[in-house]
């Protein structure tokens, strides 16, 4: 009898062999794809980075750019724009932590508590995204604003000091960051939690663990595949957003990517611009490489 | 009821407690939206008003909302159209072939993903300024088209992992061959992850605001639009937008749970 495997997600099935004279294949259904990152995203790499070297013109005129190796503009937009760049990723680490806080029960209640329910709640979940990101952000800005009914509440209640007000600050950024990329931390939180099996959490009981032992000797764990996909997933996108910054924050809230932005189309200075991405991109990849091996190394397994 | 049973329930529950709360939350900024779609606010929709519903009946009111959306279905439909086909065919060539360079193409596949978006948007800029490209709805389509691909890879590619191969091998064996077994018996059966794979790609698009605000040019779209009228007060025009789309959006999803629980009995 021939055993087959039954596959799972976890568990692919091997690519079946092809057959004789269909080893063109694979390449025809890739090219046209692979042609179009190629030539869409890898190539404009190459652009950002050799436009990030470029001097002005000497005609002089604002916008005109010659090709040169000036490595100069890195240190130079480096060091200008610091308080952005620091900005940008504490508002991103923050971000994905209070992410994580509110997610992690929520994609285990819907796991674990809600039975039939699930996949509803697991649409729900996702459903805001359907409206505009940027009416989204806005409702929030006017929900959070003083005319609002939230900060009325909140000072009636002596939580918020007179004259304060919640918009256009730091915490507003940060809230609408939390907001915005909440559903990219709950949907693979929820998928390594669903696969716990419930028995290893009762077995973890048994042998005297209370509820916080349990968590943290084996919810956790078993969940860190989801961790680690859930923060990267949010912490991403939350570093390079200025959405947030623009609409939540005020004048010393500016991180990167407003930056970006206006050296781009206000002060047509395409080399810092295009310098400051690079920047971003390399910070961004090695911190990812460096925490995927962190998790990897140390609490994988 | 006495405080030790309540204290017992809330003990039970406080978990489901906790995710109505949190549902509660995520729904607020929708509900908002969807509230004062209804606004009789005028130009800048910040203050309640009162009750109207003239802005459902004439949603094109506004200046530009609707050129504005125009664009952005338009945009939307096409880049799908052609991020779908094409990540679909990469989602076969990875599952279902062998071949050099695969890791390579994970790579290719893995790093847009991985790229913040403004990131993706000043590199394109960079590309088209580099080669005197002018910006424009082309030029959007291109960008979209881009960023959707690794989405609808990973989609199709899920969905094809589930799949139960020995019913391929019963196509083959019962002389089906290659072409009528995916024809028959693959494509229907991925067809869903195609669909969801789809719609992910639309709503990225319709969605985005910084890669399209880099390379858009004077071209308009639904997310420049709100951005734009962000300083001088959205009308409630763009709210009734966001919120057709939201319920149009739910439709959609419902059907397709309908369909699937029609599908597959239960057992």
């Amino acid at each position: 009898m021939v055993h087959v495997p039954i596959p799972t997600a976890e568990h692919p099935p091997a690519p079946a062999p092809s057959p004789r004279g269909r080893r063109w294949t694979p390449y025809m259904l890739l090219t046209p794809g692979m042609l179009w990152l190629a030539v869409f995203f890898g190539l404009p790499l190459v652009f950002v980075f050799l436009t990030s070297l470029y001097v002005p013109a000497p005609s002089g005129l604002a916008g005109e750019y010659v090709p040169a190796m000036r490595w100069a503009n890195y240190s130079e937009a480096f060091v200008e724009y610091l308080p952005q760049f620091g900005r940008s990723f504490l508002y991103a680490g923050i971000a994905t932590v209070l992410a994580f806080l509110i997610a992690y029960p929520l994609a285990y209640a819907i796991a674990f508590k809600t039975g039939r329910w699930r996949n509803l709640l697991l649409i729900l979940v996702v459903a805001p995204f359907f409206t505009s990101f940027l009416l989204r952000t806005m409702a929030w800005r006017q929900i959070l604003a003083d005319e609002g009914f939230v900060v009325p509440v909140l000072k009636a209640l002596n939580i918020l000091p007179e004259g304060m007000a919640l918009t256009a600050s730091p915490v507003a950024v940060v809230a609408g960051l939390t907001y915005n990329f909440l559903p990219f931390m709950t949907l693979p939180l929820y998928a390594s939690i669903e696969r716990i099996d419930p028995r290893l959490l009762e077995a973890g009981a048994d042998l005297y663990g209370n509820s916080f032992t349990v968590l943290r000797k084996v919810t956790l764990p078993l969940s860190l595949p989801g961790i680690v996909s859930g923060t990267l997933l949010t912490f991403i996108p939350a570093a390079g957003d200025y959405i947030n910054a623009q609409l939540l924050g005020n004048r010393s809230t500016t991180v990167l990517g407003q930056v970006i932005d206006s050296r781009f189309f206000r002060i047509v200075d395409y080399p810092a611009a295009s310098a400051l991405s690079f920047i971003l991109m390399i910070t961004i990849l090695v911190l990812v490489l460096v925490y995927i091996r962190r998790a990897g190394t140390e609490d994988l397994v | 009821m006495s405080l030790h049973t309540l204290r017992r329930w809330l003990g039970a529950n406080a978990l489901r407690i906790y995710a109505v709360i949190a549902f509660a939350y995520i729904f607020l900024p929708v509900a908002y939206v969807t509230v004062f779609s209804f606004n009789n606010g005028g130009r800048s929709n910040i203050v309640w008003r009162g009750f109207t519903l003239d802005n459902w009946a004439d949603p094109c009111g506004a200046p530009e909302v609707c050129t504005a959306l125009g664009n952005s279905l338009k945009i939307g439909v096409i880049s799908t159209v052609l991020a779908t086909v094409l990540g679909t065919m990469i989602a076969f060539a990875l599952t279902r072939h062998r071949f050099r360079g695969r890791t390579a193409t994970n790579l290719l596949i893995f790093l847009p993903m991985a790229t913040p978006e403004v990131v993706l948007a000043a590199a394109l800029l960079t590309l088209f300024l580099n080669l005197g490209v002018p910006r424009g709805f082309w030029t959007i389509v291109i960008a979209h088209v881009m960023f959707s691909i690794s989405f609808v890879v990973v989609a199709v590619k899920a969905r094809i992992a589930t799949l139960d191969p020995r019913l391929e091998q019963a196509a083959m064996d019962l002389y089906a061959t290659e072409l009528e077994t995916f024809r028959r018996v693959t494509f229907p059966l991925v067809a869903p992850g195609i669909a969801g794979a789809a719609l992910l790609a639309f709503s990225l698009s319709f969605d985005d605001f910084i890669i399209t605000n880099f390379n858009s040019g004077a071209v308009n779209t639904f997310p420049k639009f709100v951005y734009v009228s962000a300083a001088r007060g959205i009308p409630a025009q763009a709210y009734v937008i966001g919120a057709a789309m939201f319920f149009m959006a739910m439709i959609i999803v419902a059907v397709g749970e309908v369909l699937r629980a029609r599908r597959v009995p239960r057992g």
